[in-house]
């Protein structure tokens, strides 16, 4: 545990993404089995103890600490597990050596709701305050030091020399801790066999495009549709829908898994049946109406005929046992194209290409994307491979421009982790009349992000100026900074007291000149609701 | 007779002790200050009369230029003040020159901490308990996940950094006025004898130092320095140019900081630090908590940081206490 817990500490203060490929890489190098293994799960999140919980920690640190002053060490830390690891007291009497990380493991998932308040000090007692952090933030599945799941992936190629691509593949064929992925990447064993699963292949992603321009000869352009990304496998007679991060939600749309029977992995968006994106023929719902679908254990016939889903194809990455990943987008297309006829037209259709003669006619049909509600366009080269991650110079996603309305900042919340000192959390809202005939203000959105760093230090400093209240770490201010929110819809909802909800809000300007009566009204941003 | 402390009273800007019309550590000019120790957030220039420790109006001389009007007081010297006050000054253990001031009245006794701590430092003599009625103590460190380990572990790890590495530098971000110094002869304690270079906002102070009675080793200026000179070496400056364009002229630096708030991660995370070290001059909740208890006063009266904990703790322990709301004291980048 000790040497896991300096890598967690090394990860948290490394800034530069080689030098955290670095620790870990020397991490999977230098540590037997199974312990790497745990290591390399935890860090890709892929470990849950369910007897450990935030308040499980909270309740252990209540037993042994006064609660104000906890809560005040809290307030400052900024992070549960940390608190709790500088807090715990020193065990009284002699305590047994730092547990290993597979001896950790071992004990946390043997732990029921009721074992852990007593079993989980037992663990505490034996480390330092590293180790106590290290196996806290392990233990409740939330590492937070800056490392994606693909990132540590990348680790593990680096530390063994082996591609990626292949470590992405196996990944979804096997399970913390990861023994055949070891015993084939360190000590050369044969691959684990993967041709009759039906597995997850990870997605290929695009990257924003800035203000280049691209040579529509070596381009082709995709309207961006507003779903979900989708993977739909079949293999050895059973088919699974994936979705972007790679979890099975086959049971959520069984309907799309029943319409699959030819071996094929297929990539798509997965949309409900409607006029709103792309009008009237072979048009689609607006979000609001998949998210109706979305997270259900069960689905109801209602539900299905209310809200009929289909896949808009993009790609096809296998087909009969044939893996097409390698192959020019132009030539993957074309087995799409044939592929069509053999599914069925009710559950499948062909994102279509937006063929047009220049580059400034595409910009005229991106800025009318709006009238037709899509997302956007996709530019993906005509011979691109289809391959895992975002590289670079293959596929362009080129979104419509935000929407913006004035705002008025009412409430700030403290942040958590890096920004723990810092009021960094923003509710705004909208003018619900005319402001100068005492007009209040309704609550619209919520953003924590579309500032600089320095923009979060004034912004911080004028709530602390301008407060009018106080709930604990919530601060209500006077109601005179104006933020220019940008985002991507609006929606009918119960959430905000408003009834509207935006999707993917953000400080887009901060208005320091704007008096706050100038703010817009709850009006203008009804007027923006599309559904 | 008067109420009880009515002779001593917390302003915004400073402990005024009425009858000897002076003021304690006042953030604004004054005729007659009583200064604890030369940080900038308690000493300031422009008094009349600034009575303080001879090493402290030595500090305060170099920083403002002020000689005219320092009345030194000698550790343990007894000073008569007007209005039938005394004033003693006693070791503080902060920083060189820093001193808690004992004011005696009419049969009371208050004691003024200004800054301490509890841990040694071979740069000025150690704090010494005074038992008070009045403790007046600073809660800079005044949470309980605040733990100040010993100063040879941080040491040990700052001289590992510079083995591991022997292309690079390790810069360490200290304050200018005693955590420098501290760590300078920490380091030479610990058999580090190399050339230390330092930031030139650094070099007066250290001369002082030296000039007061405190070795420093060999010390030299990074301005005065080839590049190649700097790899595996140690260079010390103050923590506002960790992250500015001077030390771009460094090969690769690993950023270190000593940092009593160093202690959380995401602290040392907000200033870009890679090697935390968690070395403080302050008292850390444990001293500050001992402390109350050993000086065992009737009242504790809680001048800055993170006094609701610290009042919190007397609370709990049945002791009576009160948070003074003084103004200009800063978090310093301890």
């Amino acid at each position: 545990m000790e040497r896991f817990a300096a890598l967690v500490d090394g990860l948290v203060y490394t800034r530069s993404r080689n030098g955290k490929l670095e620790l870990i890489a020397d991490y999977l190098r230098t540590t037997p089995d199974p312990d790497r293994g745990w290591a390399l799960s935890a860090l890709t999140e892929g470990l849950s103890f369910p007897a450990v919980k935030g308040s499980t920690i909270r309740n252990l640190l209540m037993e042994r600490v006064d609660p104000v002053l906890f809560a005040l060490s809290r307030d400052f830390v900024g992070d549960t597990a940390e608190t709790a690891s500088l807090l715990w007291p020193k065990p009284a009497g002699a305590v047994m050596p730092p547990p290993t990380v597979s001896e950790a493991v071992e004990a946390l998932s043997r732990m029921t709701r009721v074992s852990v308040m007593s079993e989980l000090p037992r663990l505490l007692d034996r480390l330092d305050p590293s180790g106590r952090h290290a196996l806290l933030k392990l233990a409740t599945g939330a590492m937070r030091v800056g490392v994606s799941a693909r990132l540590a992936k990348t680790a593990f190629a680096q530390a063994f020399g082996v591609a990626v691509e292949d470590v992405e593949e196996y990944w979804h064929a096997l399970g913390p801790p990861y023994a055949e992925l070891f015993a084939w990447a360190a000590d050369g064993a044969e691959p684990p066999n993967t041709g009759e699963m039906p597995l997850f292949r990870p997605f290929m992603l695009a990257h924003p495009l800035e203000d280049a321009e691209l040579d529509l000869a070596d381009f082709v352009a995709e309207w961006k549709w507003d779903g979900i990304r989708v993977q739909l496998v079949h293999a050895g007679g059973e088919t699974r829908l994936y979705s972007r991060t790679g979890d099975d939600i086959s049971h959520s749309f069984p309907e799309i898994a029943e319409a699959l029977s030819i071996p094929a992995v297929l990539d798509g968006e997965l949309l409900v049946r409607g006029a709103h994106q792309g009008g009237e023929a072979g048009g689609a719902a607006s979000f609001n109406a998949l998210q109706q679908r979305l997270g259900r254990k069960t689905v109801s016939k209602k539900m299905l005929d209310e809200y009929p889903a289909f896949v808009r194809l993009y790609d096809v990455l296998i087909l009969e046992g044939e893996d097409l990943r390698e192959l020019p987008w132009t030539q993957r297309r074309a087995r799409l194209e044939a592929l069509m006829p053999r599914l069925p037209l009710e559950r499948f259709d062909l994102s279509a290409t937006v063929e047009v003669g220049s580059f400034a006619e595409l910009a005229e049909i991106r800025s009318g994307a709006r009238d037709e509600s899509i997302e956007g366009l996709m530019l993906k080269r005509r011979d691109s491979p289809y391959v895992a991650g975002r590289r670079t110079g293959l596929w362009y996603k080129w979104k419509r421009d935000p929407l913006l309305v004035d705002c008025v900042l009412m409430y700030a919340q403290r942040g958590n982790g890096k920004r723990s000192s810092f009021y960094s959390d923003y509710t705004f809202g909208c003018w619900d009349g005319d402001p100068d005939e005492g007009a209040d203000l309704l609550p619209v959105g919520k953003a924590y992000f579309g500032f600089t760093d320095e923009e979060l230090k004034q912004i911080d400093r004028y709530v602390r100026n301008h407060t009018v209240n106080r709930f604990g770490p919530v601060r209500e201010t006077d109601r005179s900074l104006v933020f220019e929110v940008a985002f991507d819809s609006v929606h009918e909802s119960k959430r905000h007291k408003s009834g509207l909800a935006m999707r993917f809000p953000r400080i887009h300007r901060i208005r320091w000149d704007k008096p706050a009566h100038e703010a817009d009204r709850i009006d203008a941003l009804r007027a923006l609701v599309r559904d | 007779m008067t109420a009880p402390f009515a002779w001593i009273r917390p302003e915004p800007h400073g402990i005024h002790v009425a009858p000897a019309n002076c003021w304690i550590d006042p953030s604004q000019p004054v005729a007659n200050a009583l200064v604890t120790h030369g940080h900038a957030d308690h000493a300031r220039g422009g008094h009349g009369r600034t009575i303080a420790t001879p090493e402290t109006l030595a500090i305060m001389e170099l920083r403002y230029q002020t000689r005219e009007g320092g009345l030194p007081a000698h550790y343990g010297e007894t000073l008569r003040l007007p209005g039938d006050v005394s004033a003693t000054f006693v070791p503080a253990g902060h920083v060189l020159g820093s001193a808690q001031i004992v004011l005696e009245h009419a049969g009371e006794r208050v004691v003024v901490t200004g800054d301490y701590k509890r841990m040694p430092d071979p740069t000025c003599p150690p704090f010494e308990p005074v038992a008070c009625d009045v403790f007046v103590t600073e809660a800079t460190f005044g949470l309980p996940v605040f733990c100040h380990p010993p100063i040879e572990q941080e040491i040990a790890k700052l001289l590992a950094a510079r083995e591991r590495y022997p292309e690079r530098c390790v810069l360490v971000g200290a304050y200018a006025l005693g955590k420098a110094q501290r760590v300078i002869v920490e380091l030479r304690r610990a058999g580090h004898h190399d050339v230390i270079w330092l930031h030139g906002a650094m070099e007066r102070m250290c001369r002082l130092y030296e000039e007061l009675g405190v070795p420093l080793g060999d010390l030299r200026l990074v301005t005065d320095a080839k590049k190649e000179e700097l790899r595996g070496a140690i260079v010390i400056c103050p923590p506002s140019a960790l992250n500015d364009r001077w030390s771009r002229r460094l090969p690769d630096p690993i950023t270190a900081m000593a940092s009593g708030w160093m202690r959380v991660r995401q602290r040392a995370r907000q200033r870009n630090v890679e090697l935390p070290l968690v070395i403080s001059d302050h008292a850390d909740w444990g001293e500050l908590t001992a402390t109350i208890e050993e000086v065992n006063p009737q009242e504790s009266w809680i001048t800055h940081g993170r006094e609701e904990a610290l009042l919190r703790w007397c609370q709990l322990h049945q002791r009576r206490a009160r948070a003074l709301a003084l103004v200009g004291y800063e978090d310093e980048d301890d």
